[in-house]
C-alpha cells in the first residue's frame, strides 16, 4: 500500500487540476470536469456496463485470445528456424506499417457488423508486441544451458520445454501486460469506426451528440477494466515466476 | 580409457586451427588436471570430447571406440554452475536422468543418495537462489555425477568462488573423487588447484597446440594442504610457473 502513496498523491494532484481548468473553460463539451464525468458514468451505469461493456469485452477478448495465439506461433517458428525468420520478420514489421484506423472501414465491407470485422483490427495493433517480446524471450535463453543440455542428451524438443519456455515466460507476460490495454484500444477503435454497440460506439455516439462526459465515461470504464486486468495478471505472475531476476 | 590420436580442429571462425595433430590418452580413474593460458584452447578439449564441436582430422576414442557411436561417455561441468532458477534442487539433479528416460522413482533414489554425499540433503526442496556459491557448485557437481558417465569434464568450477570456498570446495571434490572412482579431466589455470588435485598435470604451452607435456605429481592420495609445503612440490610449482611467465615474455 505504502508504494502506491506517490501515484495516488500524483492522480489526485492531476484530478484537481483538470478540474480546476474544467471549471475556468466552463464549457463540458469542450473539457468536461472529473466530477462531471464521474456523475455521467454513474448516470449511464447500467446500459454502459450490462450492454457495452459485455460487448467490448468479448471483442478484446476473442482479439487478445487470437493474438496470443498467433504471437506465440510466430515466435516459437521463427525462433526455431533462421530461415522462417528471414522470411516472415519483415512481414511482421510491416504490419506495423498499415494505418489501421485508415483500413478499418474496409474490414466492415468485407465482414459486415460482424464480431469479427472488430477482432481483425484488434489483432492487427495486439499481436505485434506478443510476437516481438516472446521471440526475445525466446532467444534470450543462454547459449551454454542449452549446450549443457546437448550434453547430456537432450533433444530440439527436450531443450524447448525444459529451457526455453521457462526462459521465455517471464517475457510472456511481459508481453500479455502489454497487450491486454492494446487489445481494449483496439476493440474501442474498431467500434469507433463501425460497429452497433460496445463501449467505443457509445463514445462515438456521445460524441455527436456535443456531450463531453458522455465521450468520457466509457473511456473511465476502459481504463478501469485495464487497470483491473493488468493487475490480475501481475498477481498471477509473482505466484507463478520467482526466477526473473536470475535468469 | 580416453584417447586422442592426431587430432586437429579450427573453428570455423578463425584463421588458425587451435589444435594441431594433438594425441594423448588418459587411463580410466586418473584425476587429470590440464593447465594453459586463458585463451589457449584448453575447454576446446572438452567441447571436442562431449561432442558439441567435431574434430577436422583424428579420432578421438573411449575404450577403444570412436564417441560418435558411443552415448553418456562423458558428464561436463561448466564453470559457472547453470543451475536452472525455476527448477528446485531436486529437479535440476534429476535433469539429466530425467533426459535419459530413467524411471521417476529410481531418479529420486539416485538424488537423495548424491545429495546425502555431498552434504546437502536438506536442500532438496529449495530454489538455487536460496543456495550459497559454493553448495551451487555441489549440487552442480551433484548433476555431473547423476549424468550416468564415468568420465566427468569439469571446467574451471571453482574459479568463481571466493579463496576460503575454492579450498575447501577442493578437499572436498578429491574426497568425492576417491568415493566415487570416476575419471576427472579438471581445466584450471590454478597451478597450485592443479598440483593439490590431480595424478598428472596435461601442460598446454604453444598456440596452437600439437602436444601437452605430461607432468607427474610427486604426492600420493589422500592429500592435506599441508603436502603443498614439501620442498619438491614447491619446486614443481614454481617451475611450471615460471614457464609460463617464459611464455608471456
Amino acid at each position: 500500500m505504502k508504494k502506491n502513496i506517490p501515484s495516488l498523491i500524483l492522480t489526485f494532484f492531476l484530478l484537481f487540476l483538470w478540474q480546476g481548468i474544467a471549471m475556468g473553460i466552463n464549457a463540458a463539451y469542450i473539457l468536461p470536469s472529473p466530477l462531471q464525468i464521474l456523475a455521467k458514468l454513474w448516470e449511464l451505469r447500467e446500459i454502459l456496463i450490462l450492454v457495452h461493456l459485455p460487448s467490448t469485452m468479448g471483442v478484446t477478448f476473442l482479439g487478445l485470445l487470437i493474438s496470443v495465439i498467433l504471437g506465440i506461433f510466430l515466435a516459437i517458428i521463427m525462433d526455431a528456424n533462421s530461415k522462417i525468420e528471414n522470411a516472415l520478420y519483415p512481414f511482421i514489421i510491416a504490419s506495423q506499417t498499415i494505418p489501421t484506423t485508415a483500413i478499418a472501414p474496409l474490414f466492415v465491407l468485407w465482414f459486415g457488423y460482424s464480431i469479427w470485422s472488430k477482432v481483425l483490427v484488434t489483432i492487427l495493433i495486439t499481436f505485434f508486441p506478443i510476437t516481438i517480446t516472446v521471440y526475445d524471450g525466446l532467444k534470450s535463453t543462454k547459449r551454454e544451458m542449452e549446450e549443457l543440455l546437448i550434453t547430456y542428451g537432450a533433444t530440439k524438443k527436450d531443450i524447448f520445454i525444459k529451457l526455453k519456455l521457462p526462459t521465455a515466460l517471464p517475457a510472456f507476460f511481459s508481453a500479455i501486460k502489454m497487450a491486454i490495454p492494446m487489445s481494449i484500444i483496439g476493440a474501442a477503435i474498431a467500434e469507433w469506426l463501425g460497429a452497433q454497440s460496445g463501449l467505443g460506439y457509445f463514445s462515438k455516439r456521445m460524441m455527436t451528440q456535443l456531450d463531453g462526459a458522455g465521450v468520457f465515461a466509457p473511456v473511465v470504464l476502459l481504463s478501469f477494466v485495464a487497470m483491473l486486468s493488468v493487475s490480475i495478471v501481475n498477481m498471477i505472475e509473482k505466484k507463478l515466476i520467482t526466477w526473473r531476476k536470475e535468469i | 580409457m580416453l584417447e586422442f590420436q592426431n587430432v586437429s580442429f579450427q573453428y570455423a571462425e578463425d584463421k588458425e586451427a587451435v589444435i594441431k595433430n594433438l594425441n594423448f590418452s588418459v587411463e580410466e580413474g586418473e584425476f587429470i588436471s590440464i593447465i594453459g593460458a586463458s585463451g589457449c584452447g584448453k575447454s576446446t578439449i572438452f567441447r571436442l570430447i562431449n561432442g558439441l564441436e567435431k574434430p577436422q582430422t583424428g579420432n578421438i576414442l573411449i575404450d577403444g571406440k570412436p564417441i560418435e557411436q558411443m552415448k553418456q561417455y562423458s558428464a561436463f561441468m561448466p564453470q559457472k554452475d547453470l543451475l536452472f532458477a525455476w527448477n528446485t534442487i531436486e529437479k535440476n539433479i534429476c535433469l539429466p536422468m530425467e533426459l535419459q528416460k530413467i524411471p521417476k522413482k529410481e531418479q529420486k533414489q539416485r538424488c537423495y543418495e548424491v545429495l546425502k554425499e555431498v552434504g546437502l540433503l536438506e536442500y532438496a526442496k529449495k530454489y538455487p537462489k536460496e543456495l550459497s556459491g559454493g553448495m551451487k557448485q555441489r549440487i552442480s557437481f551433484a548433476r555431473t555425477l547423476l549424468a550416468g558417465a564415468e568420465m566427468l569434464l569439469l571446467d574451471e568450477p571453482f574459479s568463481a568462488l571466493d579463496f576460503l570456498t575454492r579450498v575447501s570446495m577442493q578437499e572436498w571434490l578429491l574426497e568425492q573423487w576417491l568415493h566415487f572412482h570416476k575419471t576427472i579431466l579438471f581445466i584450471t589455470h590454478d597451478v597450485e588447484e592443479a598440483i593439490f588435485l590431480s595424478k598428472y598435470i596435461f601442460v598446454i604451452q604453444e598456440n596452437p597446440f600439437s602436444h601437452m607435456e605430461k607432468i607427474e605429481v610427486p604426492l600420493s592420495y589422500p592429500r592435506k594442504r599441508e603436502d603443498l609445503k614439501k620442498q619438491e612440490i614447491i619446486e614443481l610449482k614454481e617451475q611450471l610457473i615460471s614457464r609460463f611467465l617464459e611464455r608471456k615474455h
